[in-house]
């Protein structure tokens, strides 16, 4: 008899997750289903609303990366006020901008990595829940411990010089930003009295790709087997191939690294992407409307931008490029546990790119704002943590907004991450009957290599938890687990 | 008594904004007295870098709205936990922020939250009537045992105090 098994709540996950696996005859997985309750009334709340509140406004969103959602609607807002679209503001501007959006990277990636990645990998994915974390990283290994918690807040140090305020910054306006960098802010981050300084963070997040790499030495089957799966990438780059995890044109390649999105300007994103409803779950799954719903999804955030990416712009990052990269022979990698090591070579990227930027004198510049002729649409676009980040807005002759649309990075992740849960279904649930720690583990490691923010995608309040529930042919449940119960 | 009282919440969500109003509004009043030794911080929700933002202090005040079944605010101690990491996986507890700067840095400031019940948790600006209401009471209560902290005393209140 056919039968179904569901997982919920997913701990380290931001949001409710519910896996529903369903089971045949012969106990063999036939479907799985990661459901998210997803709420979309973000989009109709800021309708009437003067649009110069947006990029303050889409905070309330979320308070995981606030910083992400307020950049992607101050770009979208910069097209509305005549500034253009990502190129037209001034080099303060832009560069304060810039360096917010890096320290979101650094901080964001940090977390991801030292809370939630390295207690899977200094432990095993079947260890006690109660140790995987930060806390147990701190009792094996403090000077690594030290290091995520000091990193974590050099980058919130960034966002508030340059956000202005840990809630609700206000740093990026229509056309620009609101202040420059201090040179007693900047200095903050050069000297290393208050906290240690960006060259140290340099050398921390060297220190974290090589745990990484050491531990990949000795863990290849996990690292590089497990969840593994072929799909397409989508990300921004740069003009000229570079990652640029804040501006850029679109573009994709399939599994085999063929470019099947070819560098297009994201304020024609709709003549490229659109998103699908399924009856089963009320987050949508976007895909490319070339190669259509079955064919056209996609994964974003840094395994995508790791495979899009023809290089690195900052030298250190470079080089651990061309290794993943010649890693996986030149092609795009598919392992799901690889989306760590690109997170790694992100947090490299973004900590150079701070320094770069920190020792621009363009940051102590006085010219903030330009504005053009008023516009009646915008669209945002950038790299967030988790991927693609999609803002757009219309607005009225009464300067309020119309219309709303958000796609979030982990909406775009939707269909990877069930892909996801459904590889690690097969490989550890087949035959069984009865879920263990251990099985409940697998699907939180697979979903967790995505770092979905939930809240986000779910535009939810509340804690939310993850459940796992086995269901026969005739939707009857034969054993539920969550985590922690 | 070197005390840091950290506000934390969503002030963009209606009531889940309490704990970072009591600590806009205790702030206005500590620097209107000129009362010394005390230091404010807020933040959309806790996280791992806080153990190094708290490894300084005597006492900690952690703020923070409650959908909790109490009479409109109330003060629970906070003892280290290593409890596994809660459902939320970007945001960690004031217990977990505790054990942490325990675990890295040896030691753990006197640390109490402060629960504020709320109501209303829509995308809106503002506090509900009845959370407005609960936040004056905690303030009122707080302005009265300033002075006890200022003079190196943890006040009975807040020794005594729990959430029934």
């Amino acid at each position: 008899m056919p039968k179904k098994i569901t997982i919920e709540p997913v701990t380290r996950v931001e949001g409710h997750g519910k896996v529903t696996i369903h089971l045949d005859d012969n106990m063999n997985v036939v479907q799985s289903r990661l459901h998210i309750v997803e709420f979309r009334g973000f989009e109709r709340f800021v309708q009437g609303r003067p649009y110069w509140e947006a990029p303050v406004l889409v905070q309330r969103l979320c308070g995981i990366c606030p910083v992400s959602h307020h950049l992607a609607a101050a770009k979208a807002i910069d097209m509305i006020v005549g500034a253009g679209a990502g190129e037209g503001l001034t080099p303060t501007a832009e560069k304060m901008r810039r360096l917010m959006h890096y320290g979101q990277i650094f901080q964001s990636h940090t977390l991801h990595f030292f809370h939630l990645a390295s207690p899977d990998l200094l432990f095993g994915i079947d260890a006690d829940p109660a140790i995987r974390n930060i806390i147990g990283v701190a009792m094996e290994n403090r000077e690594l411990a030290v290091q995520g918690v000091m990193m974590r807040k050099f980058g919130q140090e960034v966002i508030l010089a340059t956000a202005g305020k840990k809630i609700h910054g206000t740093g990026a306006i229509p056309g620009g930003i609101n202040k420059n960098l201090s040179p007693e802010e900047r200095d903050r981050f050069l000297d290393g009295k208050a906290f240690p300084n960006i060259d140290q963070m340099i050398d921390w997040s060297l220190d974290a790709l090589a745990f990484f790499k050491d531990y990949h030495k000795k863990n290849k089957d996990i690292i590089d087997n497990f969840a593994r799966f072929p799909s397409s990438h989508l990300s921004l780059v740069r003009k000229d191939g570079a990652l640029d995890l804040y501006h850029g044109v679109l573009r994709a390649v399939d599994a085999e690294g063929k470019v099947i999105l070819h560098d297009v300007d994201y304020r024609d994103y709709l003549d490229y992407i659109a998103e699908e409803v399924r009856n089963w779950t009320y987050m949508k799954f976007p895909y490319l409307k070339k190669y259509g719903k079955k064919n056209g999804w996609y994964r974003v955030g840094p395994l995508a931008r790791m495979n899009t990416a023809d290089f690195i712009p900052t030298p250190l990052a470079q080089k651990e490029f061309e290794e993943f990269r010649a890693y996986s022979g030149g092609k795009p990698s598919n392992s799901s546990m690889h989306m760590h090591w690109a997170r790694l070579i992100e947090i490299l990227h973004a900590a150079e790119m701070m320094k770069e930027l920190l020792h621009d004198p363009d940051l102590q510049g006085d010219d903030l704002v330009v504005t053009g002729e008023k516009q009646y649409e915008g669209i945002g676009l950038l790299e967030a943590p988790r991927g693609t980040l999609f803002h757009h807005y219309r607005i009225n002759e009464q300067d309020q907004i119309t219309m709303a649309n958000l796609i979030v990075s982990t909406t775009n992740n939707n269909e990877p991450m069930n892909r996801a849960v459904e590889e690690v279904a097969k490989s550890y649930l087949n035959g069984q009957e009865k879920i263990t720690e251990g099985m409940l583990n697998a699907v939180e490691v697979a979903i967790r290599a995505y770092d979905p923010c939930l809240s986000c995608a779910t535009h939810a309040l509340g804690k939310m938890p993850l459940e796992v529930t086995l269901v026969d042919n005739k939707g009857e449940m034969i054993d539920r687990k969550r985590t922690g119960s | 008594m070197k005390t840091l009282f950290y506000g934390y919440g969503n002030p963009g969500r209606s009531d889940d904004g309490l704990g970072v109003r009591f600590v806009e509004e205790l702030e206005r009043y500590i620097r209107a007295h000129k009362i010394p030794d005390i230091s404010f911080d807020s933040n959309y929700q806790l996280n791992i870098e806080d153990a190094d933002t708290i490894r300084e202090y005597d006492l900690v005040f952690f703020c923070d709205a409650s959908q909790e079944d109490i009479d409109g605010f109330c003060i629970t101690p906070v003892k280290p936990s290593d409890a596994r990491v809660e459902f939320t996986m970007h945001a960690v507890s004031p217990a977990f922020v505790l054990d942490l700067c325990r675990k890295i840095y040896g030691r753990t400031p006197d640390t109490r939250l402060l629960h504020l019940k709320g109501y209303v948790w829509d995308f809106k600006e503002g506090l509900s009537e009845d959370a407005e209401k609960n936040l004056q009471a905690a303030l009122t209560a707080f302005y009265e045992m300033l002075p006890s902290l200022a003079g190196n005393k943890m006040p009975e209140i807040i020794k005594s105090s729990a959430c029934t």
